[in-house]
């Protein structure tokens, strides 16, 4: 059961947020009053009368609009023709006419200040604007209520002001909005009203003023240590280098571009961006998965670009890869055999090219206890195990021998608060063990927690390399394609004018 | 309110690290291939292209080209284009169309004085090759289109090949029966719609993988059709087989246009199917890409969850889809038993479901352009029969091939990178 009798009452003109981890529910709840899901029992009503949906078209016409979090819009259509669809104006015979949805686009674009072409293709605009693509579609059905989940996954601190800005005037005209997040501070910053789910249940209401160690006890049912106790770093030889390192699609694009890099023992290098902006590539490319590479990357004096990816494992990389189902796991495959998905040929796992099981699970049961993984055999399949607990079965893989080098690409991605605590300990004590670790991580305050050093990168190039501690609104502007040293300067004089008052949503220190 | 989001990861072109050498190779291959047969080993004498027909109303004069003299000037551009793209991807890694274009024209206008300059007449008529054409043509515009309907909407449609033979049969049955080539067509419609209705009950209903269901559906219409052929159509009643005398579709000349020199007789001394071809070509691009329903099947095929977000019966819009593609297919197969050839005979359709289905990639799931492939492979397979009927030297075997090796370059992406909507082959299951 994804949603256990579940209350939830929206005044008008307020914004709701919906407060739960990943998994709690909250996407399910508003899919079915999207009108996707079909309710068990309970009854939906809007200004105190009952409503039915069979289907989305129902909940759009009783005024409901919803931006997914992942976009709705068809790539290769225009943004006029994603508006359209489904609420076309035509001509005679079901011919379209494109031209009054293009109005009504740029009528609401100018209210709200979008800088939205009807003409552009979807594919070809950054996801900020699509973002506002989904909002014009809602408000051209005129939707009263709108639902947003999960909307500043994908963007820039900036961004995500923007669009709390943007709410704010939806909500002075009157707009109901319910915001779907797991974010604290977002959360804290928007909302009217703050309900939290636990398990598809609703566990309680907050008022904004409520403290983020409140909220997040509430989040996760228990106390929960937010800050991670972490010793300075111990930078010892610098042993991991990316020099001049550019990485191409068959296209000939650049998707990493000329990046140079370096880690040291002991350290950990986070490299933050907003997804999609050669974070992949960069992993991708040291782990010998990209074609076309140009550059140089050493660990430990050795060259691995050319070499197989067999080759670069053996040399002592751990790696954690972004998309753990598709990826970092058989799903099919017992958290035995996963466990030594890549040892499996090697003493003892396997002995004259057999496999010997009693080994493969006894280890199997040894790390499940190490790393905690909750399940009821390890001889289960992975697939069955919550989103926490299969990273944890990855994270043990990877850690499970000596390391030269620790890469983990978005770690904590989709994973309860309880387990992220658990995963970031481990991390850190990967690089107390005196292994340089790499985390690529889109989440900035996962990048705050861990990082010694942070690099930013923007379209594939390398913003700049600024300390563990630096403002977030600084690495927005980073994240964003400013230059570290520029970024720095637009701070400084941004500071300079506000004569000594803190920057709104900065909560770091400035370096 | 400042918009500060920047143009997205702007990925700037690279040329100079990633280059690829596939074309200009094959383009000198091909141009070398031209200096050794078309001039070296070539035919002397002339080559003929006649254009109009005897009893036409305009006359147009014969084309008389030289051969050694053609084979010469066709080798030398072929040569400069190669040479060109050539230092155009040296120079940026990129060829212009127009330099592929062009050498594609000249090539083919050289291998045809060629062929024609070795046959013994030396002589073709270009009405014959292209009215002729039709006759391959005609059915695989109608399949490709079936195939438009279903795979625009997201359902992969192997079963062209299946949906054409059913058509084929049922109209020559009905026909026979009725003696009225109208209730044939009909009926053929609704053979298609039938086999479609199988397509579409199992992949969209039961979500059993679509190439597998479409596979099964042409073995199955084979051998359903095959059967009653040997057990009904076989049958004869005083000397006569009666189930298998369909009724023809007349051809209805259009005056005036019809005299228009190759393009008259070729489209526009057709029977009621022909026309109705060009029709729908014609109504099929404009209900795709110009009104509601065309922008909601793209939008199902492309997307189907931002379909239904919007209120869009995605299984609904793919079924009614793929039931249209069965009539359109349908229609085409009946062409084979009305218009063609006057009787049915066994899996009749040989593999024309399947070079309409190539059709439709080549052409880029756009009824304008799968009509156009169609042609082209209608032509080339006429081409074929026509010179092993003049007396080419070229083995018989080695022609009937050609046809089909061209439909593997098409479907290779040979000519680009082919667009199939996004969802195509993807049933759409609600969670």
């Amino acid at each position: 059961m994804a949603n256990d009798h579940i209350d939830l009452v929206v005044q008008s003109g307020e914004i709701h947020s919906l407060l739960g981890e990943n998994g709690a529910g909250k996407s399910t709840l508003m899919n079915v009053l999207y009108g996707l899901y079909e309710p068990s029992d309970g009854e939906i009503l809007i200004d105190d009368v009952p409503v039915r949906f069979s289907g989305p078209a129902d909940a759009m016409a009783a005024g409901i609009g919803m931006v997914h979090q992942h976009f709705m819009l068809v790539p290769v259509f225009t943004v006029a023709e994603n508006v359209a669809l489904g609420a076309e104006s035509t001509t005679f015979g079901g011919v379209l006419n494109l031209e009054e949805t293009r109005k009504k686009i740029r009528e609401i674009s100018a209210k709200f200040g979008f800088d939205v072409d009807p003409d552009a293709l979807v594919e070809d605009l950054p996801v900020g604007v699509q973002q506002r693509v989904e909002i014009i579609k809602a408000l051209v059905r005129n939707s009263k209520i709108l639902i947003l989940d999960e909307p500043t996954a994908v963007l820039t601190p900036q961004e995500t002001d923007e669009l709390m800005d943007i709410m704010a005037q939806l909500k002075a005209g009157g707009t109901s909005i319910v915001f779907i997040s797991h974010k604290l501070r977002e959360v804290k910053a928007v909302s009217d009203t703050i309900t939290v789910i636990r398990r598809g249940k609703v566990v309680g209401s907050a008022a904004p003023s409520a403290s983020t160690t409140e909220l997040a006890a509430l989040m996760v049912g228990r106390a929960v240590n937010l800050t991670l106790d972490k010793a300075p770093a111990n930078p010892g030889e610098v042993t991991f280098k990316v020099s001049n390192l550019t990485v191409m699609n068959d296209a000939g694009q650049r998707l990493l571009d000329d990046v140079t890099l370096s880690v040291a023992q002991g350290e950990i290098l986070a490299v933050a961006g907003v997804q999609g902006n050669g974070q992949s590539e960069l992993t991708e490319a040291v782990l010998g998965l990209q074609k076309h590479v140009l550059g140089s990357i050493t660990l430990g004096g050795t060259e691995l670009v050319g070499k197989s990816v067999r080759q670069i494992l053996d040399s002592g990389v751990g790696f954690v890869p972004e998309d753990r189902q598709d990826d970092g796991l058989v799903g099919e495959f017992s958290i035995a055999e996963n466990l030594v998905l890549d040892l499996y040929k090697h003493e003892p796992y396997s002995r004259r090219g057999t496999m010997d099981r009693a080994v493969v699970a006894k280890n199997a049961v040894d790390k499940v206890a190490e790393y905690d993984v909750r399940a009821q055999s390890s001889q289960d399949a992975a697939d069955t195990l919550s989103g926490g607990n299969q990273q944890k079965v990855v994270l043990a893989r990877e850690l499970s021998r000596p390391l030269k080098l620790f890469i983990a690409s978005q770690p904590t991605r989709g994973v309860d608060v309880g387990s992220i605590e658990f995963l970031h300990k481990r991390i850190v004590a990967e690089r107390d063990a005196g292994t340089p670790v790499v985390i690529v991580s889109t989440e900035l305050d996962e990048v705050l927690e861990l990082a010694d050093r942070i690099a930013v990168l923007f379209a594939g190039r390398l913003m700049g390399i600024v300390p563990g501690k630096s403002s977030r609104a600084l690495l927005g502007l980073m994240m964003a394609g400013l230059p570290a040293a520029e970024a720095q300067e637009q701070m400084d004089n941004q500071a300079k004018e506000a004569n000594g008052t803190d920057n709104s949503n900065g909560t770091g220190v400035q370096p | 309110m400042s918009i500060t989001a920047k143009s997205a990861p702007s990925a700037h072109v690279d040329a100079v690290a990633i280059r690829s050498w596939k074309v200009p190779i094959l383009l000198g291959v091909l141009a070398l291939f031209a200096v050794v047969v078309f001039v070296v080993l070539g035919p002397t004498g002339t080559a003929t292209f006649r254009i109009s027909q005897d009893n036409d109303a305009w006359q147009v004069p014969d084309l008389v080209l030289p051969s050694k003299a053609m084979g010469i000037i066709v080798s030398v551009i072929c040569a400069a284009l190669a040479y060109l793209a050539y230092s155009q991807t040296r120079a940026t890694g990129k060829i212009a169309k127009w330099v592929l274009m062009t050498f594609t024209i000249v090539f083919v206008v050289g291998l045809m004085v060629w062929m024609i300059g070795g046959t013994t007449s030396q002589n073709i008529t270009l009405v014959g090759l292209f009215t002729g054409a039709m006759l391959i043509t005609t059915p695989l515009v109608f399949g490709s289109l079936s195939g438009v309907l279903s795979e625009r909407a997201g359902v992969v449609n192997i079963a062209i090949e299946g949906q054409l033979l059913a058509g084929a049969f049922t109209a020559a049955l009905v026909s026979s029966i009725t003696h009225n080539a109208f209730a044939g067509l009909f009926a053929a419609a609704v053979a298609g719609v039938l086999v479609s209705a199988m397509l579409a009950l199992f992949s969209i209903k039961y979500v059993v993988n679509q190439i597998i269901v479409g596979v099964v559906l042409n073995v199955l219409v084979s051998g359903l059709t095959g059967f009653l052929f040997e057990k009904i159509m076989k049958t004869k009643v005083d000397g006569v087989t009666i189930y298998n005398q369909p009724a023809q579709l007349p051809g209805i000349p259009i005056p005036l246009l019809s005299e228009i020199p190759i393009i008259g007789p070729m489209l526009f001394r057709q029977s009621l199917i022909g026309y109705f071809m060009l029709i729908l070509v014609v109504a099929l691009w404009f209900g795709l890409f110009r009104t509601r329903w065309g922008l909601r099947v793209r939008a199902v095929g492309e997307h189907p969850k931002a379909a239904d977000t919007v209120g869009i019966n995605v299984n609904r819009t793919r079924v009614m889809n793929v039931l249209a593609g069965g009539a359109v297919a349908g229609v085409g197969g009946a062409y084979f038993t009305l218009v063609a050839v006057s009787s049915f005979s066994k899996d009749m359709t040989g593999g024309l479901g399947f070079i309409a289905l190539a059709a439709l990639i080549f052409g880029r799931w756009n009824p304008i352009g799968a009509a156009l492939a169609a042609l082209l492979f209608g032509v080339a397979g006429n081409l074929q029969s026509i010179l092993s009927l003049a007396g080419t030297p070229i083995d018989g075997q080695f022609l009937a091939m050609l046809p089909y090796a061209l439909t593997i370059l098409a479907v290779s992406g040979f000519v680009g990178k082919a667009m199939a909507p996004a969802a195509d082959g993807e049933p759409y299951v609600k969670e």
